[in-house]
């Protein structure tokens, strides 16, 4: 990618973030933004800065971050443009969990938590029933595995769902749709930690992932440990996925689109891709929020379903190139 | 240098062992041919060298050591492999590409050091892809991505280079090419293991060849030796003569029609 390029994906990420703290309920002007960050505004303006934009739009970039990153590792190192970070029975986990968790009245907090759980559950079933396949490292048999886990999760959840109340069905589905409205200052702080070492980990992996998408075999002849590099990069992505479900639940698409999105800009090693994914699905999140909440006043849209129909026009402009 | 001891090699769910037994060399200084008619067990050779199979019986050895023993990527340092297929999913810069010749090289993030540099420079150089280098992998012409495969393998360094079929799809003068590059390689120094099917070619390079037939060695020796009538149309089933190349009077194959045997096979 040439620098001019990066330069344009950063300055995409600002301007969104910009414009994620300046629009809302209450509009304000980048000046009362920049007044509500230092405190100097009025304390209306300082705590909806403070308290309820700049946490909101950080737990978006960050979810953003982590799945454009997670889906470019994957995609990497499954050699397939349709792997993405919810592949490994992240999502179907983690909505299972959730339900279970909505299903027993359990308190609010604890539902994200048991997403996570559900989410590392079904990962660590993908990886048990691949293995017990006899897959070791091979893509094809793990992608199968994580497509049997996620359809059982599926079930599984229909059946949990079909005799209970409409407001768990409610509760359940809103957050299985993915929303940023819970962000707070602590979420954020966890968060950022947790991606910023799930990217820094794939990072580490990215030539490996370069020298694999090239083949197995001449992966092999090239000094990678096959099953062991892609072991990594699947627990690496499926955790990044699995910490960003917990925060936001699940937001369909962004890992999906923002790795065709980088290549298409001209990023080409796994390094660099890994990066600008990250950057763009930050800044990806970042607005599709700023959409859910102001699309439709006072309603919030679902921000899986706004991600969802960004991305929708982008693929079918995609299929249009491939026929 | 590389030395296939008594290998044997069985796939899963399939009646025929791939490899029952095989033994040859390579060594440095020296182009040697595994040549053999399709399903004869060459490809299962080199995958059998790279630890993509189990071996059933015997040991593939580099200077004396067990390949599944050391690292892989250890291994990697001193024998390139370009394998018979590769098919890149994504358009890397043909720079880039063969810049990951240096990956065995490399440490988990430590870029590329000036010798990392000069080995992709010399390689670029040897195959003659100086002008690919801006090129995408996946929008170069048959011919010009075997040849930066080659250069690939050659930048990974090391003593011992391994290709299985780096001429299928090439025209005649890309082959001689390629041909002539890989004599040249074997004659400074490095040890050459040849996967191929293009018998009189290999023929008039190599120094050693050897024949599978059913995963088993056939013939082995110079290819006067093995290049003999008899075995040769055994092994292929099917009716040939040999005859001398009139250009520099190497052994050379002519398949016959197959109404000269009566009817076909």
């Amino acid at each position: 990618m040439t620098p001019a390029r990066w330069f344009l994906l950063a300055a995409a990420l600002g301007a969104a973030m910009i414009a994620g703290t300046m629009f809302g309920t209450m509009r304000l002007l980048p000046v009362d933004v920049l007044h509500g960050m230092l405190g100097s505004a009025t304390p209306m303006h300082t705590a909806v800065v403070r308290e309820l934009r700049l946490p909101r739009v950080l737990l978006a970039a960050l979810v953003g971050a982590g799945l454009g990153a997670a889906g470019a590792a994957l995609q990497g190192a499954t050699r397939n443009v349709l792997a993405e970070p919810y592949l490994l029975g992240v999502s179907g986990g983690a909505a299972m969990g959730a339900v279970v968790a909505v299903a027993l009245h359990a308190p609010a907090p604890l539902v994200p938590l048991a997403g996570f759980g559900g989410a590392l559950g079904a990962v660590a079933l993908t990886l048990l029933v691949a293995r017990a396949a006899g897959g070791r490292g091979d893509a094809r048999v793990v992608l199968m595995a994580g497509v049997v886990v996620g359809a059982f999760a599926n079930a599984a959840i229909m059946v949990a769902l079909a005799g209970a109340d409409a407001s768990v069905v409610r509760g359940a589905l809103w957050w299985m749709m993915g929303s940023a409205a819970d962000a707070s200052w602590s979420a954020v702080r966890g968060l950022a930690v947790y991606v910023a070492i799930g990217i820094a980990c794939l990072l580490l992996l990215a030539r490996a992932i370069d020298v694999l998408a090239l083949g197995e075999d001449t992966a092999a002849g090239m000094g990678v440990d096959v099953a062991r590099v892609a072991l990594g990069v699947y627990v690496a992505g499926s955790l990044l996925a699995a910490g960003t479900v917990a925060a936001a639940g699940l937001v369909g698409f962004v890992g999906l689109l923002v790795p065709h999105l980088v290549r298409m800009a001209g990023a080409r090693t796994h390094r660099a891709i890994i990066t600008a994914a990250a950057v763009a699905g930050a800044a990806l999140v970042v607005l599709a929020d700023l959409i859910a909440r102001t699309a439709l006043p006072p309603a919030e849209l679902p921000l899986g379903a706004v991600t969802a129909i960004l991305g929708v026009p982008f693929f079918l402009a995609r299929l249009r190139r491939l026929a | 240098m590389i030395v296939f001891d008594d290998v044997a090699v069985r796939y899963a769910r399939r009646e025929l062992t791939a490899l029952d037994g095989v033994s040859l060399g390579a060594s440095r200084g020296a182009l040697t041919a595994v040549v053999g008619p399709n399903g004869s067990g060459k490809s299962t050779l080199v995958r059998a060298l790279v630890g993509r199979v189990a071996l059933s019986r015997g040991a593939v050895l580099v200077d004396g050591e067990s390949v599944s023993h050391g690292s892989r990527r250890a291994l990697a340092t001193r024998v390139a492999v370009v394998t018979q297929r590769e098919e890149p999913a994504f358009p890397l810069d043909v720079r880039d590409y063969v810049a990951l010749g240096r990956f065995p090289h490399l440490g988990l993030w430590r870029g590329p050091r000036r010798a990392d540099v000069l080995a992709v420079d010399e390689a670029i150089a040897l195959t003659e892809t100086e002008p690919l280098r801006r090129r995408a992998i996946t929008e170069l012409s048959g011919g010009e991505w075997q040849r930066v495969r080659l250069a690939r393998a050659i930048a990974q360094g090391g003593d011992a280079i391994v290709l299985d079929e780096p001429t299928t799809f090439l025209d005649v003068g890309h082959e001689m090419a390629v041909f002539e590059l890989l004599s040249r390689l074997a004659h400074d120094g490095r040890a050459v293991l040849l996967v191929s099917h293009q018998l009189n070619l290999v023929a008039r390079f190599a120094d050693r060849m050897v024949l599978l037939h059913r995963g088993h060695v056939a013939a082995a020796g110079t290819p006067a030796q093995v290049m003999q009538g008899a075995v040769l149309e055994r092994v292929y089933d099917w009716p040939l003569v040999v005859t001398r190349d009139p250009a520099v009077g190497a052994p050379s194959l002519v398949p016959l029609r197959s109404r000269t045997r009566g009817a076909l096979p």
